[in-house]
């Protein structure tokens, strides 16, 4: 019998909320599990313990706001056989690429007493931007239970079974009544990109955003149903300024409104 | 060897990225630094122009791990800002969600992040080898936590169910009388937790610190209540700022915060038992009893004690708030928004959190002001370090740095949430 060698897990972060990559230790029945079939071999967030400078699967949270950090993605890169995004931060600049509509040195005077200490980027960019990605998992913060999915896929080298299409699906799925057209309440349910389990709909809220645009997204039919349910132009816009403002189809949608 | 330097690039077990350095010449600590390399985010300046409503979806991105505490701070200031206040069963409900974060919060520290430490593992997963039961008690603390604020808050992280005036959606009885069992299980594991914590030793160092928390007329504080410390401070939270401020730092993405005229102050479990023992729930004074942990603890070692005392807390307080649980009749007030300054403080697990804004008669936010725990302990934290080092020269550099880490995870140290990340480097000259 031949014992094949445990892969390597990394998990990285670049600028974020330490979130997506919490969900896997909120990963409480799983976590042992997933212990047991990869060697987590760097991961500060969990452990002081680093094993060798090369990994099989590494998992970056974050998006790229510093000159260290575009830097440091290429070493991650070359360091990994593959590597997954986990959020919209990786994935799409994240909240903090409201930075990407304004100039970054007032945002810098708003925060801090002493700019000159501070050290960053005009853009927050995803890591595609800089390297080569393997694989992006939506979602401001990722649903842990595709994260699972992702890890299992790797282990056993298939495609992760991660829909495409729209929220709308899913709450169709889970049987809610949709809050657009039964309240009038403004959703972004049918732009955005399934995965949460249509969180926000359950709750007789409409859908924020979180997961990013969905494949083929038509944004403009969205918006001219939110102006007649009454919604300002600057609404509009902020809907689309959300925690995935510089994916594309948000940030077009949004700079129709802006002004 | 006249000089030594304690060193540590990238702190493990913290949230956020940060190191940690220390410069030792001629026997005497010359430099400490907690570093924090976390990039800067901006959200004080992005929050700028959006809706008052937004703030808690919006701050809630500032930590994954105690996003609650953001949209609670900042639903709290908006409502001030609007003059209004949410009480009875919908205020009850947000301890409720509270206390849910606090329980995991506190057991995600406990058991995956501080005990290594103590046990002299990297991490809990190779604890688990050794201690599996421990641990998978840990984990299971940990998910009923994380299964009442995904049951009322909509997921674990980054909830979607509070607003400002309330909930978007408010539960049934019959849907909270679920967690009834599962939180009693919790509240049993919590007591068995505070007894296998405290069997851990626990370096001999007690510092006189000033503890800052809020205290509340008759409740263990989570939203509300006045800032008091152990040296006679005792004002409104609007006042906050007329006290503390913050300094910024060549070494920290995060602001230093000071309090104006004595320096360096403690927040977070340790300050709010201290200032709070009175108010502690009977079976969370009983399990504090049991270990003899006494009324006051000055040894932030044993912090993880307090944690756990506090997790008896959290459990004993969601239960009660469940049993008198009666739905409201409408799960959020509608608020107009109205130009004025609001101010919010709670305490997050890791001490206070405050925030203030000025929004527009259209609820536009104009200014947003926030100070999260782990910026306000920074100093705290490097004046225990200095202290440490000093007190243990004798050390090797392995054990002094493992220790010094230690130190530093004491305070379940957010550099997230700062803005921040923490790295640990001990320099001898």
């Amino acid at each position: 019998m031949i014992h094949k060698k445990k892969p390597k897990l990394a998990v990285w972060k670049f600028a974020s909320c330490d979130g997506c990559q919490l969900s896997l230790l909120d990963c409480e029945e799983e976590l042992l599990a997933v212990a047991g079939a990869v060697e987590i071999a760097n991961f500060p967030e969990a452990s002081r313990a680093v094993v060798g400078r090369t990994y099989d699967l590494s998992l970056v949270e974050g998006s790229i706001t510093t000159p260290h950090d575009a830097e440091r993605i290429h070493k991650v890169r070359r360091a990994s056989k593959f590597l997954v995004t986990i959020g919209a931060c990786a994935t799409s600049g994240g909240i903090q690429a409201l930075r990407n509509f304004k100039d970054v040195k007032e945002f810098i005077s708003i925060v801090y007493a002493t700019p000159a200490y501070i050290d960053t980027l005009n853009k927050s960019t995803p890591i595609s931007d800089h390297v080569a990605v393997d694989f992006e998992l939506r979602g401001c913060p990722i649903n842990k239970y595709q994260l699972v999915e992702v890890l299992s896929a790797f282990l056993n080298g298939r495609k992760p079974v991660t829909p495409r299409h729209s929220l709308c699906i899913e709450c169709k799925l889970k049987g809610n009544v949709c809050v657009m057209v039964a309240h009038g309440i403004p959703c972004l349910g049918p732009v955005t990109h399934a995965g949460c389990g249509s969180i926000c709909p359950s709750y007789a809220r409409g859908c924020y955003g979180c997961f990013g645009p969905k494949e083929t997204p038509n944004t403009s039919a969205l918006s001219a149903q939110w102006e007649k349910l009454g919604s300002s132009p600057i609404s509009i816009k902020r809907a689309f300024r959300g925690f995935n403002a510089f994916a594309d189809a948000f940030r077009k949608e949004s700079e129709l409104y802006e002004k | 060897m006249r000089s030594r330097t304690i060193k540590v690039d990238m702190l493990a077990r913290v949230e956020g990225e940060g190191g940690l350095f220390v410069k030792i010449k001629n026997r005497s600590v010359v430099d400490v630094k907690l570093r924090i390399f976390e990039p800067p985010r901006f959200f004080e300046a992005f929050l700028r122009d959006r809706d008052f409503q937004e703030a808690p979806d919006i701050t809630a991105r500032i930590c994954g791990i105690c996003p609650i505490a953001y949209q609670m701070s900042s639903i709290h200031a908006m409502e001030s800002a609007c003059g209004v206040k949410i009480e009875g069963t919908l205020r009850e409900l947000r301890r409720l969600l509270y206390c849910g974060e606090w329980i995991e919060s506190h057991a995600l520290h406990i058991y995956l992040l501080h005990a290594p430490d103590f046990l002299g593992y990297e991490d809990a997963i190779r604890m688990a080898k050794d201690y599996p039961d421990a641990v998978k008690q840990g984990l299971k603390l940990k998910k009923i936590g994380n299964d009442l604020v995904t049951f009322l808050g909509g997921r674990e992280i980054h909830p979607i169910n509070a607003r400002v005036g309330g909930f978007y959606k408010a539960p049934t009885r019959k849907e909270l009388m679920a967690l009834v069992e599962p939180l009693k299980w919790a509240q049993e594991a919590a007591v068995e937790t505070v007894k296998l914590v405290a069997t851990f030793n626990f370096p001999d160092f007690e510092q006189d610190y000033e503890f800052v928390a809020l205290r509340h007329p008759d409740e263990y504080p989570l939203c509300e209540g006045r800032l008091v410390s152990n040296r006679g401070l005792d004002i409104d939270i609007v006042d906050y700022e007329k006290h503390f401020e913050e300094q910024h730092i060549e070494h920290s993405t995060s602001l230093h915060s000071v309090h104006i005229g004595s320096g360096a102050y403690h927040v977070g479990p340790l300050a709010r038992y201290n200032l709070n023992y009175d108010r502690l729930t009977p079976a969370a004074r009983r399990a504090a009893e049991t270990v003899k942990l006494g009324e006051v603890c000055k040894n932030p070692f044993k912090s993880i004690i307090v944690r756990s005392v506090e997790t008896v807390f959290a459990c004993e307080e969601a239960l009660r708030i469940i049993n008198q649980y009666e739905p409201p009749e409408k799960s959020y007030i509608d608020i107009t928004p109205r130009a004025g300054v609001g101010y919010g403080c709670t305490e997050a697990p890791r001490g206070i959190l405050y925030h203030r804004y000025r929004i527009d008669d259209s609820g536009n936010i104009k200014e947003a002001k926030i100070v999260p725990p782990t910026s306000q302990n920074q100093k705290i934290i490097e004046s225990d370090l200095y202290q440490f080092v000093k007190n243990n020269m004798a050390l090797s550099n392995d054990k002094l740095t493992w220790l010094c880490e230690q130190a530093v995870r004491n305070y379940d140290p957010c550099i997230s949430c700062s803005c921040h990340f923490l790295k640990l480097h001990i320099e001898q000259e």
